[in-house]
């Protein structure tokens, strides 16, 4: 069934139709038709942010927290340069989201009109797809297969750039329907590779599943699976820090994070095992440490959605190529009907082999003292709002990492954090997006100082939707983890890493009408942070934090899973020429 | 570890060789990537070889389906097993990317090059060129007295070796089509 409607129209509708409850956006010059409509109807919510690269990080938030597609609504120009760092972002971290933005009339396109850009020039390399729109009577099309694009196969940025013309113009509207565009993702893995995976499970005798952003990202039916398979073989499980809450942090086969600041017992157990189960993580570079001796004795199989992430780094045994939910279905189907086997020697070797590495307890430090350790602030936060109906968000660096280790996640989408671009900025509009998807829910955005001041305009949108999102600064007045790298790295020279000139977070949360709370006493922690989730309305909450705290464990740059360091002792000079030259 | 024969890819149709055996050796292959005419499509395509710093060593293209708009883009480039798969399985991620096929693995094919030559030069030089583009059958598709402009086809190493020969007759300049390649057979 066709419509005849303006494009501007067409906008609204394809949103609607799409079930599209939320937009974060920033009008202008370009986009003013679209907003027209925005303006005369009910059924789609538009939140104001305070700057474009917050409304791409909001509707990030927005869609890790609920599975569904984040949407932003752009101006030409400027508005769109200022989402390209939230576009990679989620291209990075496979976020699925569409971004509308205004372009120049048509017939003015290469003229450098006022506020005119190469939009799909510039953001083809940081989207899934883009579209530039020249007819109205096509962008119905368009629109609908934006969204069938950014959620299908592995998730994805997409944007779809409409000039003014284009906007104003009427033309035939084309309702929904199942996309019939060639780009049809093959979401079932291979059987034969899949019974090939399902016979190494028996046999294993040193095996570990690792996990990441894919099983998320296929649904919660996936995370269910994993749990059902990892119950049944009684294998270990780490995850990376896209995969957190996939499976329960309180669950017995539980090691933790992995990676370069994971935990002991991850590592080692990825170095050491003789079967690595890859569900729906990358290699990141994060992960592996220097690749010559990843996991040197190991078979692996690797279930990926992306045939491009297979065999780009490291070279796998068992490739399967499809969408982890439907994998993890077919694989434990075929190996309960083979009769459920592992092989339970060995494996009660292996737990009581990763039972002794547990027993390191890579995590503990001494809280003593007047000044609060920042693992201690986390430790108190994950005590006082584990029961919650709880999502973190998270910025960039040193506290992301305490977070990840100190915070317990039992469910996915719970949890917001910038992964492979490491974006700092991310987290404070990320929640913004989270808690306008779950107003009834705490949100906690766990952030550094100098991550928080980079968006903390957004202030003023929380304040406008009266988003009682609460932001936990651990504030050590540094970039902690750049000076971690500097005192590791650079003979503890501490070039610009340094946080001068900060604002009273307390005054500046009252300048936005907010409440702030200031703590450096470990004795009064406990209290403010109470107070924090009593107040009901946005929170700064600055928590003044142990100054040259380091991060540990961590793997060093150009080292491997089994040469971690553990603690301040283990620093000195461990990373060679060759390792300093990684980021 | 034998291939998995995967013909459908995640755009559906490349053929992606997920068990592929690695060496370190530069290997030079010609690929055959069909795709959604649609504006930008050629510039996602460079810009991946050049975002990810793999070669282009020939990149030819153009629209061989008009109903179906679609277009043929074929490119020989060089790399490590393991770079070539990735390259494949990059290029298949694209959305309006249709299909994959990397022609130097998938049985026998022909490559074929257009050249044009303009030789300039008078007497002996003159009438040598002529003998020697007769010899390769080179059509003169321009004439003066003092130069011609000749017309081949061939294989790139014989369009070199074509080239090389007139250099010292008073080569000067050169115009080459890059390589368009098809599979032999059915």
């Amino acid at each position: 069934m066709t419509r005849q409607m303006t494009g501007a129209k067409m906008i609204v509708q394809a949103l609607i139709d799409q079930g599209v409850d939320t937009v974060f956006g920033y009008p202008g010059g370009a986009v003013l038709p679209i907003y027209d409509e925005v303006f005369q109807q009910n059924s789609i919510k538009h939140v104001l942010v305070r700057h474009e690269q917050g409304a791409v990080h909001a509707a990030e938030g927005y869609a890790r927290s609920t599975g569904k597609p984040g949407v932003v609504l752009v101006t030409s120009g400027p508005g769109a340069t200022n989402a390209v760092t939230g576009l990679t972002d989620a291209l990075l971290d496979s976020i699925p989201i569409i971004v509308l933005t205004g372009q120049v009339p048509t017939f003015m396109i290469g003229s450098d009109a006022f506020q005119e850009a190469d939009t799909v020039g510039i953001t083809r390399p940081c989207t899934k797809h883009n579209w530039l729109v020249k007819e109205t009577d096509k962008l119905a099309g368009v629109l609908h297969e934006a969204f069938h694009v950014a959620t299908s196969g592995r998730p994805g940025p997409v944007l779809v750039d409409i000039p003014k013309d284009v906007q104003f113009a009427t033309g035939s509207y084309e309702a929904r329907k199942p996309s019939t565009s060639h780009y049809q993702p093959q979401v079932k893995g291979d059987m034969e590779a899949i019974t090939e995976l399902a016979a190494a499970i028996e046999k294993a005798k040193r095996p570990v599943f690792y996990t990441g952003g894919g099983v998320i990202n296929s649904g919660p039916g996936a995370s269910q699976l994993l749990r059902e398979l990892v119950e049944a073989t009684g294998f270990p499980i780490t995850s990376t820090l896209m995969g957190l809450g996939a499976y329960p942090a309180s669950g017995e086969k539980w090691l933790g994070m992995l990676g370069m600041h994971g935990l002991y017992e991850a590592n080692m157990a990825m170095h050491g095992c003789d079967l690595m189960i890859n569900i729906g993580a990358r290699f990141d570079d994060r992960i592996t440490g220097v690749i010559d001796a990843f996991s040197p004795k190991s078979k692996k199989a690797h279930i990926d959605i992306d045939p491009s992430s297979i065999n780009k780094v490291i070279r796998v045994d068992i490739p399967i190529m499809g969408d982890v939910g439907h994998v993890l279905e077919d694989l434990l189907k075929i190996w309960k009907s083979r009769g459920r086997k592992t092989n339970g020697e060995a494996l009660a070797k292996w737990w009581k082999q990763i039972d002794e590495w547990r027993s390191v307890d890579c995590l503990k430090f001494k809280q003593s003292g007047k000044t609060i350790k920042p693992q201690y602030a986390l430790q108190r936060l994950e005590a006082l709002t584990k029961d919650h109906d709880r999502y973190i968000c998270t910025e960039v660096g040193q506290h992301q990492m305490w977070a990840a280790q100190y915070l317990g996640f039992e469910d996915p989408n719970r949890w917001m954090t910038s992964g492979g671009l490491g974006t700092m900025g991310y987290g404070f509009p990320a929640s913004i997006g989270v808690q306008m998807a779950h107003p009834e829910s705490l949100v906690i955005n766990v952030a550094g100082e100098a991550s928080w001041l980079m968006n903390m305009q957004e202030m003023g949108t929380a304040m406008q939707y009266n988003l009682p999102v609460k932001q936990f600064i651990l504030n050590n007045e540094r970039l902690g983890m750049v000076r971690q790298w500097q005192e590791l790295l650079h003979g503890e020279r501490y070039s610009h890493s340094w946080s001068e000139s900060l604002p009273d977070f307390v005054k500046l949360a009252e300048a936005f009408g907010a409440k702030g709370i200031l703590c450096k006493d470990p004795a009064d922690l406990d209290d403010a942070i109470m107070e924090m989730l009593n107040h009901d309305g946005p929170v700064i909450f600055d928590c003044l934090v142990e100054k040259h705290e380091n991060c540990f464990p961590m793997i060093p740059s150009g080292k491997a899973h089994n040469e971690m360091l553990l603690g301040e002792a283990d620093t000195q000079g461990v990373i060679d020429a060759k390792g300093s030259v990684l980021v | 570890m034998s291939a998995l024969k995967i013909k459908k890819g995640a755009t559906s149709h490349s053929a992606y060789n997920l068990r592929p055996n690695f060496s370190d050796v530069i290997e030079r292959h010609t690929l055959a990537v069909l795709v959604e005419n649609e504006p930008g499509v050629l510039a996602r395509v460079i810009g991946l070889f050049s975002g990810r710093g793999y070669n282009i060593d020939s990149l030819t293209v153009a629209e061989v389906d008009h109903t179906g708009h679609l277009s043929r883009i074929t490119i020989v480039t060089s790399g490590t097993p393991q770079v070539i798969e990735q390259i494949k399985a990059q290029l298949g991620r694209i959305v309006p990317v249709h299909e994959v096929h990397d022609l130097t693995v998938e049985g026998k094919s022909v490559e074929r090059e257009l050249a044009m030559f303009k030789v300039s030069g008078k007497g002996e030089h003159r009438v040598e060129a002529l003998r020697l583009a007769d010899i390769f059958r080179a059509n003169v598709v321009d004439s003066t007295l003092e130069s011609f402009v000749f017309e081949i086809t061939g294989a790139p190493e014989k369009i070199d070796a074509f080239a090389d020969l007139m250099r010292p007759l008073g080569l000067t300049e050169v115009a080459r089509t890059g390589v368009a390649a098809l599979s032999r057979g059915d």
